[in-house]
This record gives C-alpha cells, structure tokens and sequence, in this order.
C-alpha cells in the first residue's frame, strides 16, 4: 500500500475546497453541503467547519444516503443504510454533494436521484477528495482534491480519522496479496 | 437334493442357538444340521442369524380404500424386505374391516401376491365410530383373532367393556390404540419443552396413561386379553408391569420410532416426525428401551403407516400422522436395543405370533415345520435411500442402522434376498 | 440471512444493523414523496392463510416504498381452495417470477417448508403460535425510539403468551437486545416450561408494574384449543388489563404497547389507548420501516464488510 496524500495534504485541500466553494457561489448564504455516507460524511463536517471560519457564522453539514438509490445492487456488495439529514430544506438552494473518491459516478447519479426526492435544488455541485478516472457515466466533479490515475483494479483507500483513526490517501495495488 | 440351503448361520430353533445350516424342501424344514448334502441353490449365512421371519403385529396396508398410500402387494413387499413373513393388518381401511367378507378379503389379496401370511384384525366397533360392537362372531369364524378400532380409541368406557365381554367369550384379544381424545384432540405433538418452543399444541402423556389404566381395570373386570399398541410413555410400560403382576392376560407392543428418537426431533418441523402416539422424551425411551429388553413390553410392532408425499410434504400440523417401517424394523430395534438373538427373534417375531394366534410363523426352527425364515445379519451398517412402500414417509432414509436382513423365505420361496 | 423465519437465532449485530436500516428507512417514509427506488424491478409475494389486513397492508407498503412490485395471494380468491397443496401453489408463485415471499399460515413452520421449497428467501409473516420475527423488530424500533436503546430494560410481556408467536419472537429478540423480560398471566397462558425460556415469570401484574419501562400486552381470546382458559373477559381485565390506576402506578417514563388488534375494555382500557405513552401507532408505522429493512436486507443483496 503506497500512501499518496498525508495528513497534511488532506488538511490543504479541503481548506482550498471551501474557498473555492465560497468564490464558485459567491458566498455561501444559498449553499448546503451534503456528504455521502460513510467517508463523504466527514470531509463535509470539515469542509463545513472550514466555511463557518470563513463565513464568520454555524454552518453545519447534512448527510445523504444512497444505499436506496443504487442502480448496481445484483453485481456488487451494498453498503449499509445510514442516516439522511438534510439541515435546511434544499428547494432552490446551491447543494454540494462531498464525497470521498469519484470513480464510475454511479454512486453520484444515486445521490442525484436521492437529492430529487427530497426537494429541488437550483444547482448541484460534487466535491471529492481523489478523483481516480475510470468514468460509466457523464459526471464529473467541481471541486477536486487531487487526480491519482489509477489501474481499474487498484483500490482508492481515503481515510478520516474520525473513522479510520488516521488521515490520508493511499492506493493499494489490489491483487490477492 | 434340496431347494435351498441356508449355510453356516446360527440357527435357533427349540433347543437353542447353534451355528449350523438348514435345508429347505417342498417349502418346508428338510433338515437342520451338517452336511446335509446338495441343494439348487446355497445361501451363506455365515455372522448372520437365522431364525423364524418377523411378525409384525401392526401394520397399515390401506388396502382397501387407500391405495394412493399403500397396497397390499407393495406393503407386503416392504415386509419380506424388512424379514417379515407375517402380518397383522389394521382393519381402519376404508371401509373398515367390521365384517367377514372384508377381512377375507384382505388375506385373500396377500396370498395372491405371495409376499408374506396376512390376517387382518377386526374393528372392535362398526365403522371405527365406538358406538356399536362390529360384527364380532362373522370376524371370528373369518380367522379374525384381534379386535381393534385403531387410529382411534374406545372412548366409551361402556362399550369398550360390552366389547371385551364379548371377545373374552370369543377367545380375542382387545387390542387398543390407548389415546384419551379429550386430552389430545387439540395436539399435534408430545406436549413439553419443545412443544412450548415452537408454539404447538401439545399432548400430554396422559392422554395415553388415562386410557391404559382404565383399560386394564376394565379388562380385569372382564378378564379379556387385553394388547396395548404403541406404549410411548414410562408410566405407560410400569401401568403394563403391574397388570402382569396381578396376573392380567395383557400384553404391550413399542414401535421402532418410539425406541430410536424422541421429541427433540420435531425441532426440525419435519411431518416425517409427526406420529400417533407423539415422540416423548428421553426418559420416556429410556423406559421403553428398557422395557422392551426385560421382556414387560412382549413385542416390537412397527405400526407401518404409509402416507402419500401430499399427506407428508406438508407443514407439520397439516400432515397424516405416522411412518413407515417394515423395511428397517428389525434394523433399529437391533441398532438400539442390542438384544441377543433369542430375546430379539422373540420380541419381534414369536410372541407377536403367539399373541395373533399365527401358528405356522414366530415358531424355532425345526424339521418338518414351514419354512417361513429369516436370515439377519446383526452386524451389517447401512443406509436406507429408498422404499418398495408406495410412501417414502420415513424418518429413517438417509440414517445409517445396524442390522440387515439378507434373506427372507415365505413356505420355502425367497421373497427377498439381499 | 437468506430468509427471515425466527428471531430465536439472530445475534445482537445483525438485529442491529436491522435496526439501524430501519431507521434510515423511517425517514424515507416520513418525506413528502414516500418512497425509494432501492428495490425497482423485483416482486414481492404476500402469500396470507391466516386473514391479516394489517400485517399484509404493512408488508406491501414497505415493498412499494422500495418500488417492488406487489402480488398477493389468499386461499379465498386462489386455487387453494380448490384443494391445492401449499407446495404446488408455492411453486407456481415462484414460476411467475417472485423475488421474495412474505408467508402467513395457521401451521407452525409452513415458512420453513417454502424456504425449503424454493430458492428465494422467505419472510415468516407470523406461523401458528410459533414465530413473527417482523412485529419484533417493529417492537423492538419502537422501544429504541424512545428509549435510545433496550439495554437493562424492564419488559413485562402481559396475557396468553402460550399461543402468542408475537410474545415468542419477542422474548428471543428483547432479550438479545440486552433487555429483561417479565411474562405475566394466569398459568393458563404461560408456558409449560418458563425456565426455559430467558425470562422471569409472574401471576401478578400489580406485583410487577411499578418496576418495568414498558407494558407489552397481549391480545386476549377467550376459547384457546377446545378449553377456557381464564374465567371471564371480566375478571381477565380486573387482573391483567391495563386500567387508569394501574397505568398511574407506571413509572412516569413507561410506555404501553400492543401489537393490535386492541379489545379497548379488556387487555386495554379506552382511555389508556389513547395516551402519547402508549405507543400503538408508532408500532404501526415502524411496522412499515421494518419490514423495509427486512425486504432491502434479503433481495437488496449482501452488504459489504
Ligand atoms: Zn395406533
């Protein structure tokens, strides 16, 4: 397993995420950010604290469960079912979806479907820590972390430490070692 | 030159138990001993054990009336797999054997398909319903020695004894499926813990002590010979051991079932666990075992009850009570109860016979007598996979037993060799 | 899991993680558009021998919320009154394409027998007097709901727990959650053989009522197997109904809870059914989350590690 982004790095591009966020909207009076569980949930908390630094005032993350809306659950291992908290009603308002890794974008067309159903954002914007390639579908990310091309079987492993108990990037070369 | 020569085996017959062979002429007894000289044909009986076939003293044949689970040729064929030469058949066909003409019937199918001696038993009562006596004296001059409404009880206590009044006369035996109806009617299994478990309606062991100890106070009263069927309880076989204490004509058969499993079965849900009496619990087997081995239970009867795979494929309280089990009888009864060879030709073949008044079967080996024998080897393990029952209801399928048959002879014939 | 047919077995995980989901699918229900796309495409089967309007309309809203299609099944309108087997019937409901099939029936393990029949999962819709593993999740959702968590709960479980699958399913998953349970009823109506069950036991619900979290009561019926059981309805309420002065000696924060459908007057007395502290209504609709959970649990496919 090679690491590829440290403590550090996380830490810079999640700060550069949020102003870039705060200059693409003009402010943040009309933004909800929105992660998607599990490792999406904690790069929103800290791209919403980075803001509330920014911005001078609370501003607090919602959570958006895909589990439901995947369109692949016959040909892969589902991920569990966890909470949906939308902090604010999302009708007309700019929400930025902030995920870990963007790879076949199937898991952003759920969260699309997912947004839809609970109301009618005016925009849609998608934050990723790594944006690793290998596209399906035509959706591509606003915001990126960092572009690691990578081999359709090595692994994307973003950690967080209120999760994992670490912070970082690695890549893990898959095989059956 | 005889027909057939049983090699090698050990032999019972009047004056005990010796290996040696036995030749067969004119379907019967030749000769016992060695060197007994040529034979068309030779069976070795070497580790085996030969002696009289089995009787079996309750055995559903469903012929007449219900042939989608058994005939009596195909029953008949079970039993000479099993190494039984003769049967009593239960009369609860359809319609019942409450007549003569009905129980002639019965015996004159077996003897055309020449698989094994069949008398059927007599109702007790007309169309099993325990209200009025059968035709009593017509079913005696029929050859019909055992009157029984089995598959149900004689609840009335009145008529049960104007009915053993009248057999007693005859010479009978009353012979009870000893059930109390109140106390099962709303169960489907032994009532105890895993009744409780899984939320069944159970039946407790009164419901069949109740009657045994009424019945024997009412064969007292008329001093009939009185045979209870299927004993499933411990109380059950201590109410038998003190009837034969009194001195009481009265006699008890267990089931190959009742000896080998108890209710922890039913935890399966499987109907091929659901029988009439229910599987009791451990130290209900215990007792039955140890019953059956010092001779208070005289008979192990397999109360072989085909049911079709629609009867049986069904969840468990919506299916026909009872199992077959001519075929792996003597299998199980040798594999849990470890009897010797005279206790076992005993229990399972001559007093079933001297109970049902069979004269020509259940008897020791010996020259000049029929030949209806069985060659069984106690030692042989094997699995049962499949039937020549028309009903593959049995919990043994699949199970490996101890103890085979390798050869069955009806008045001399093979009608099974391994 | 590949079926749903008892709660005898299941471990504190995955009753959890049952749970959890439930949670995630109770939101969805409360959203003004009720319903996910998780299971497009796949069928469900309600197949009732046992008249239930409630438990199937539960089981087939929870199916469409996660836009399954829905067949049903009862034995008036089918063939089976016609003398079909239940396994021929089984088959042919499997012949027309069904992913899952939801099984109510009179007898004890007919969900067992169909699992055995078939080769997609079942779910146990309540069989005989044995199991009904969904109303003890929608039960033990409910209690977490508002008690956070079932831990060092006190339950009383109250009636004819002999003929109960609910208080069957109930006993085996409150307990594993890590709560203590109390049945309460005449002898009638307990087992045969409580001290095999992770219980305690009582004759006398006042002895027990100042001391539990939640009243669980029972529906009472007055003829069980051909025999009374208890004297009359009357003095069944006197001694085991939920009266005002008994839900007055209840702990400020206990609840009641039923599993429906209620005889207000005897397990239960008019105005208690109506309290916020009797939990009735929660149960029904946690009763559609639930089952959401089990669906998406058995034909969403295996979740990851
Ligand atoms: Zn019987």
């Amino acid at each position: 397993m090679r690491q590829v982004m440290s403590t550090e790095d996380l830490r810079r591009v999640t700060t550069r995420i949020a102003h870039e966020i705060v200059e693409r909207n003009e402010g943040t009076n009309e933004v909800v950010i929105v992660g998607i569980p599990t490792r999406g949930r904690p790069f929103a908390d800290r791209i919403a604290r980075v803001l509330s630094d920014i911005e001078g005032r609370e501003i607090t993350a919602g959570s958006l469960d895909i589990g439901m809306y995947r369109d692949d659950l016959d040909t892969r291992p589902r991920t569990r079912i966890g909470p949906t908290e939308i902090p604010e009603n999302i009708d007309g308002k700019t929400v930025v979806i902030a995920d870990d890794v963007l790879f076949t974008g199937r898991t952003i067309r759920a969260a699309l479907d997912a947004l839809a159903d609970l109301g009618r954002p005016g925009a849609v914007q998608l934050a990723v820590v790594v944006d690793r390639g290998h596209r399906q579908l035509p959706i591509r990310a606003d915001f990126v972390g960092k572009n690691i091309p990578t081999a359709a079987s090595e692994r994307i492993l973003v950690r967080f430490e209120e999760i994992d108990g670490e912070d970082g990037v690695w890549v893990d070369q898959g095989g059956d070692g | 030159m005889h027909d057939l020569l049983l090699k090698g085996g050990s032999v019972l017959t009047h004056e005990g138990i010796s290996v040696t062979d036995v030749a067969i002429a004119n379907g019967r007894v030749a000769a016992i001993g060695s060197d007994l000289g040529e034979a068309g044909e030779t069976i070795e009986c070497g580790g085996a054990w030969v002696g009289p076939g089995f009787v079996d003293m309750h055995t559903h044949l469903r012929e007449p009336g219900q042939e989608w689970k058994e005939n009596i040729a195909s029953g008949t064929a079970a039993a000479a797999a099993g190494g039984y030469t003769a049967l009593l058949a239960m009369p609860n066909t359809d319609p019942p054997i409450d007549s003569a003409h009905l129980a002639r019937y019965v015996s004159d199918q077996a003897f055309r398909a020449r698989n094994a001696y069949v008398v059927s038993a007599g109702c007790l009562t007309m169309e099993r319903a325990g209200e009025r006596m059968a035709h009593l004296d017509e079913l005696w001059d029929a050859g019909v020695r055992i009157f029984t409404d089995d598959g149900d009880t004689v609840q009335n206590a009145s008529v049960l004894r104007a009915a053993m009044e009248y057999v007693a006369q005859l010479g009978g035996v009353v012979s009870q499926h000893a059930v109390d109806r109140d106390l099962s009617a709303a169960g489907f299994m032994h009532e105890g813990s895993i009744s409780s478990r899984l939320g069944m309606q159970g039946i407790p062991r009164e419901a069949d002590d109740l009657t045994i100890s009424r019945d024997i106070e009412l064969a007292r009263l008329t001093a009939v010979r009185y045979h209870v069927q299927h004993l499933s309880t411990a109380r059950g076989v201590a109410l038998v051991k003190a009837a034969k204490e009194d001195g009481l004509p009265v006699t008890a058969e267990v089931t190959p079932h009742h000896l080998m499993f108890d209710h922890g079965e039913v935890l399966s849900m499987d109907a091929n666990y659901r029988m009439t009496p229910p599987l009791r619990e451990p130290s209900d087997t215990a007792a039955l075992i140890e019953g059956l081995r010092r001779g208070i239970i005289d008979v192990v009867a397999t109360d072989h009850a085909p049911h079709a795979a629609v009867e049986k494929d069904v969840p468990f309280e919506q299916s026909m009570s009872g199992v077959t089990g001519l075929e792996w009888a003597a299998s199980v009864v040798n594999g849990v109860v470890g009897l010797d060879q005279h206790d076992f030709f005993d229990r399972i073949s001559i007093a079933p016979a001297r109970i049902a008044g069979f004269t020509d079967h259940g008897q020791p080996l010996a020259e000049g007598a029929a030949g209806n024998i069985v060659v069984f080897d106690p030692d042989k393990r094997w699995t049962p996979s499949s039937t020549r029952s028309r009903s593959n209801n049995s919990p043994y399928l699949g199970r490996e037993l101890t103890g085979k048959v390798r050869a069955t002879l009806l008045d001399g014939v093979l009608t099974y060799a391994e | 899991m590949n079926h749903l047919l008892s709660t005898e077995h299941l471990d504190r995980s995955t009753l959890e993680e049952l749970l959890d989901e439930a949670e995630g699918f109770a939101e969805v229900l409360t959203r003004p558009i009720p319903k996910v796309p998780a299971l497009r495409g796949k069928t469900v089967a309600t197949m009732f021998f046992e008249p239930s309007t409630r438990t199937r309309l539960s089981f087939e809203k929870a199916a469409k919320a996660l836009s399954a299609d829905t067949v049903s099944f009862s034995p008036g309108t089918s063939a089976i009154s016609k003398g079909e087997s239940l396994k021929d019937t089984a088959l042919t409901i499997r012949a027309m394409g069904v992913d899952l099939i939801v099984v109510r029936h009179t007898a004890t393990g007919a969900p067992w027998r169909l699992a055995e029949w078939l080769d997609i999962p079942i779910v146990n819709g309540g069989d005989g007097a044995h199991q009904h593993p969904t109303q003890a999740l929608l039960d033990c959702l409910t209690i977490r709901q508002r008690f956070g968590s079932l831990d060092g709960l006190k339950i009383a479980i109250v009636g004819d727990i002999k003929h109960s699958r609910v208080a069957r399913s109930d006993i085996f998953a409150m307990t594993t959650l890590g709560a203590e349970v109390i049945l309460v009823g005449p002898p009638t109506l307990l087992p045969l053989d409580p001290e095999a069950w992770p219980v305690s036991v009582s004759h006398d619900l006042d002895s027990v009522i100042e001391e539990v979290d939640v009243v669980y009561l029972l529906r009472v019926q007055t003829e069980r197997g051909g025999a009374s059981v208890f004297p009359s309805l009357a003095e069944y309420a006197t001694r085991f109904g939920m009266t005002p002065e008994r839900f007055s000696r209840l702990k400020p924060e206990a609840v009641v809870m039923h599993p429906g459908p209620m005889n207000r007057g005897v397990e239960i007395s008019y105005d208690v059914a109506d309290d916020e502290r009797a939990l009735i209504l929660e149960q029904v609709t946690n009763g559609v989350a639930a089952r959401m959970a089990v669906l998406f649990r058995l034909l969403g496919g295996e979740h990851d590690a």
